[in-house]
């Protein structure tokens, strides 16, 4: 929905929302459901009311626990049954500066500051880890703004005694705190306002009619900078940018005025404004972004053009490069089906408006950002936050040259005429383990990003993860795959819950970027082996049925198992007797054991 | 404007803002006679009318402000200026 897209129409939303969410309900999109706990430190109806919309229109289905006015420490230290029946999947903590309970005076010495400090930072850490040990869920923490006036003037930033100077100091130690724990995330509201312009945001009116510490004509801007984090958390964030080259990452028409003749770099304002905005694309690629283009060109043009001595993006940066004269919604099909990736985790951006508007139409889905003029480009892609990072894993860093190494995979497999042999060529080595701490991250980050081949689409935040790695009841494993194109990393994950000899399946899981290797014989091999362990005699399977997982609809079936029940929605049940003498189904893997 | 203008302008606000085509008010219009229009609402409703206007109430004016008869006059005394 256009209106709910970056750089959107504030009043609008804020007069609309009522229609908004009622035409945004209306939609079966197949959303995620999600309850967040929202403890505020002040008003936050409006906030709520707005961040449920742009959820919505991100695929989550949001239901909210809304703290008493002011109640956010409260209900995190004293206990609340409401609040635990309510059970969140994530906990929002509202607060700002307005809550500092006590600020430096101008005559305090460095101790007595010293002493403050630490008296509010340990207001805010006893709280988070009350939260942590009770509820097990990610918690989001705004950071603070500044206030609206500097009783020192300049000197506010740099003396102890200064307010703006004793935020800088607390807004670190919060980094600090975040830093160390996986699951607590910083609200960054320090520059959303400064971004806004503070002395619109802080608007004294708004507090002291309503109690809101920032004006309501923010609220959009604010619910939606917290929407893009919540739904990082919960794996709703972008794959991969799709670019045009003329006039996208470069000034001029390659094809016509040749490679010599575009505008990048530093001899002209335009040429800057490009290479400025090729050097922001290019940092995608270090936080896990996968780089395409999609252009009306003769590829020898578009690749003339990326070769400009100027240019800061090379065709080595790129996965795909679609340059030719199909529609572009096509080239855009066959980029999501080469990489494997669904057409929502794909980022569109294109000068031309026709162009995006024949995307939008042809290849829902995707996101077509309106990106403005270029000297814009940078500020409306980076304010959009599709790719908002909540953690950087190794896997992360290295996901373009890891696809790309896949692509080469492919190329070698059309030149053998035997697909074992092609496998056997791979020279694959596979680790299978039960969950290990460094790879808790990654393995929470593909429960909620796997969409094709996941059986149950079940998620798990990263402190459910490692509750069931460390539950005696649950039998844990994740897949590691190399092989002599590169490192595939974690790509597996499938988790089973023991009752008396039978094992339930709650989750099997693959990345499809290993498809048909034996990754998941591999598996199976591994939990027939733990199962024996176990003393387990029998392996239940469960498939739900999701728009997007038919691929693995008769997974069960291939493993050997055989199907128990099936109702009229198609959910199916599926059970394997463990034989005797089991014979291993993965042939091309070699696994690495202790 | 006219006072007649700025109430039809009104109404269409007041009908985005509570996502209901049936609401019109009146001079003696008031929180209670609109079911939807609570002190949380209000907030949104003030900030909404503001944009549509082109103009900011006061605190003073805000905390007083009786019907939608007496948020017309505020509204006419800015617009004249």
């Amino acid at each position: 929905m256009k209106e709910l897209e970056y750089p959107f129409d504030s009043d609008y939303i804020l007069k609309n929302a009522r229609k908004l969410k009622r035409i945004l309900s209306g939609q079966d999109i197949g959303r995620i459901k999600k309850k967040i706990a929202v403890l505020g430190g002040s008003t936050t109806h409006d906030i709520v009311r707005i961040l449920e919309i742009f959820l919505l229109h991100q695929g989550i289905e949001p239901e909210f626990y809304e703290s008493e006015y002011g109640q956010y420490f409260q209900d995190a230290m004293f206990g609340n049954p409401e609040l635990d029946a309510f059970a969140p999947d994530l906990i929002y903590i509202h607060t700002s500066s307005r809550n500092i309970a006590s600020y430096p005076a101008p005559g305090d010495n460095a101790e007595t500051v010293e002493a403050m400090l630490e008296e509010q930072y340990a207001h805010f850490s006893s709280m988070w880890d009350k939260l942590e040990g009770t509820y097990h869920c990610p918690v989001i923490q705004n950071n603070f703004e500044y206030p609206f006036y500097r009783l020192l003037g300049n000197r506010d930033a740099v003396g102890v005694n200064g307010r703006i100077r004793f935020l800088t100091r607390l807004n670190e130690r919060f980094y600090q705190h975040a830093e160390s724990h996986g699951n607590f995330y910083i609200h960054d509201i320090n520059y959303i306002s400064s971004a806004y312009g503070l002395d619109k945001w802080a608007d004294p009116f708004y507090w002291h009619m309503y109690k809101y510490c920032l004006c309501m004509q923010a609220i959009p801007e604010f619910s939606y900078n917290l929407c893009n984090m919540i739904k990082a958390v919960f794996g709703k964030n972008k794959k991969a940018l799709v670019l045009d080259l003329d006039n996208t990452l470069w000034g001029g028409i390659v094809g016509d005025d040749g490679a010599e003749n575009i505008e990048i770099g530093q001899e002209t304002s335009m040429g800057q404004v490009y290479a400025e905005f090729q050097a922001y694309i290019k940092e995608h690629k270090d936080i896990g972004v996968m780089l395409n283009v999609n252009s009306k060109n003769e590829e020898e043009n578009a690749l003339a053009g990326l070769n400009h001595p100027a240019g800061i993006l090379k065709p080595e940066d790129f996965i795909l490069i679609k340059a030719n004269w199909e529609p572009k919604s096509k080239n855009m099909a066959d980029i999501a089906a080469e990489l494997n990736i669904l057409p929502e985790s794909l980022v569109f951006v294109d000068d031309n408006p026709a162009e995006r508007e024949i995307v939008r139409m042809q290849f829902p889905g995707a996101a077509v950002p309106e990106i403005g003029r270029p000297e814009q480009y940078i500020h409306i892609l980076d304010r959009s936050g599709f790719f908002e990072v909540t953690s950087l894993s190794e896997d992360d860093k290295k996901r373009s040259d890891m696809y790309k190494a896949n692509l080469m995979r492919e190329k070698q497999q059309a030149g053998f005429a035997d697909y074992g042999e092609y496998l056997k060529s791979l020279k694959m080595k596979g680790i299978v383990r039960s969950f290990e701490p460094v790879y808790m991250a990654r393995i929470a980050q593909l429960t909620n990003k796997s969409n094709q081949f996941n059986l149950t689409t079940r998620r798990y935040t990263q402190s459910e993860i490692e509750q069931t790695a460390a539950s005696p009841d649950h039998i844990t494993l994740y897949g590691k795959l190399e092989d002599r194109f590169g490192d595939n990393g974690v790509v597996s994950v499938v988790i089973g819950e023991k009752k008396e000899k039978t094992l339930h399946i709650d989750l099997w899981i693959m990345s499809c970027r290993v498809l048909k290797r034996d990754m998941e014989y591999a598996m199976m091999d591994r939990l027939v082996e733990e199962c024996g362990k176990a003393g387990i005699a029998a392996i239940t399977g469960y498939y739900y049925p999701t728009a997007k997982n038919r691929m693995v609809e008769n997974f069960y079936g291939l493993q050997g198992f055989a199907k128990a029940e099936e109702d009229e929605n198609g959910n199916t049940v599926w059970v394997y007797d463990i034989p005797k003498h089991y014979e291993k189904k993965n042939r091309y893997i070699e696994i690495i054991e202790r | 404007m006219t006072r007649e203008e700025v109430f039809a302008t009104l109404n269409g606000v007041f009908q985005d803002v509570f996502d209901d085509e049936s609401i019109t008010v009146g001079e003696g219009t008031t929180a209670d006679d609109i079911e939807d229009w609570d002190s949380l609402e209000h907030i949104n409703l003030i900030a909404a009318v503001e944009q549509e206007f082109g103009i900011k109430f006061s605190m003073g004016q805000v905390v007083t402000m009786k019907n939608v008869g007496e948020m017309a006059d505020i509204i006419m005394s800015q617009i004249k200026d």
